[in-house]
């Protein structure tokens, strides 16, 4: 099943990545724009035996490796 | 004394970490591949600069899981002196080996240039050769260097005298202006509560001869060398 996986920075990390995105989305015009932060989206397809296996495995790849706890946080989707 | 470079795939500064260690320091020094376990008596362990892994997910954050680790976070956990340079510091915090982490330089701008760094405590194997205070001139070269952690945890590293280096202006403050990538206060290097695992983003070993610029980066394996010969005597 393909899991996706969303990974954002935590509130009170600096994203300047974010902020030069905002400035470009104003110079085109946005000005309504606020706030902009940039995550990671991952597709991970995963073989298991039940919806509640592959939940488990999944949250331990994203607190072993997938997201950085000091600075991301993360949720995913499971298919229906 | 043994000192032993890590090298991992997309490693580039092993190879200058290795000739000022051997050549400028005339130490004795191995490269050790990533995929082998740590074999031998080492007595610092360098994970050098570079883009291991190709920086993928997040800097260090693969090379943390690699083979060797194993074994260098064993040497860590039992009081071994572990140096991680750049990449090297990325990795010893996605490691857990020291807290924090390092994101994206906040000018957006990959930096490389000289910076002078205003050395904060000196009663630790890295830092033992110099004055409280003293500044050295020593290059940066990333993009990924803004040292940060939550509140809490910065309070434990000031509380713990952990700051090792801050990036000061020529006169040793430590300014906005003087801070090439955002770190928060001016954090350049730490050390964990142990003392004896040190990370720092700027890169000594481009620093050991005056050819370069400056030779202050000798100073830091100086001490490490010298701090391993006093453990030496001690261990008799």
């Amino acid at each position: 099943m393909r899991v996706k996986i969303f990974i954002s920075l935590k509130e009170g990390v600096l994203d300047p990545q974010g902020q030069a995105i905002e400035h470009s989305l104003h110079t085109l015009g946005y000005r309504e724009v606020r706030d902009v932060r940039v995550g990671k989206y991952l597709e991970v397809d995963v073989e298991a035996a039940s919806r509640a296996a592959a939940e488990t495995r999944v949250r331990e790849m994203c607190d072993k490796l997938l997201a950085n706890p000091v600075i991301e946080d993360y949720r995913f989707e499971m298919p229906d | 004394m043994a000192w032993g470079v890590i090298v991992f795939p997309g490693s580039c500064d092993d190879q200058d970490v290795f000739d000022s260690l051997a050549r400028d320091m005339k130490q004795k020094v191995e490269f050790l591949w990533h995929k082998d376990d740590l074999k031998g008596s080492y007595d610092c362990l360098v994970l050098p600069g570079g883009f291991s892994y190709g920086d993928y997910l997040r800097c260090g954050a693969m090379a943390r899981f690699s083979p060797i680790m194993r074994g260098v976070i064993d040497f860590a956990r039992r009081g071994g002196l572990v140096l991680g340079i750049c990449n090297g510091f990325q990795i010893l915090c996605e490691a857990g080996l020291l807290p924090g982490a390092l994101v994206r330089n906040a000018g957006l701008k990959f930096v490389c240039r000289q910076v002078y760094l205003r050395v904060e405590e000196t009663d630790t194997p890295f830092t033992r050769d110099v004055k409280k205070g003293q500044l050295l001139k020593i290059p940066v070269k990333h993009g990924e260097g803004c040292y940060y952690a939550d509140a809490a945890t910065l309070e434990r590293l000031r509380d713990n005298r952990q700051i090792l280096l801050r990036y000061t202006d020529a006169k040793g403050k430590p300014t906005p202006a003087a801070n090439p990538n955002g770190s928060l206060d001016n954090i350049a290097g730490i050390c964990n509560e142990g003392r004896n695992v040190f990370g720092l983003m700027p890169h000594p070993e481009d620093a050991c001869d005056k050819v370069l610029g400056s030779d202050d980066g000798r100073k830091i394996f100086s001490s490490i060398a010298v701090a391993c010969a006093r453990r030496e005597m001690a261990d008799g």
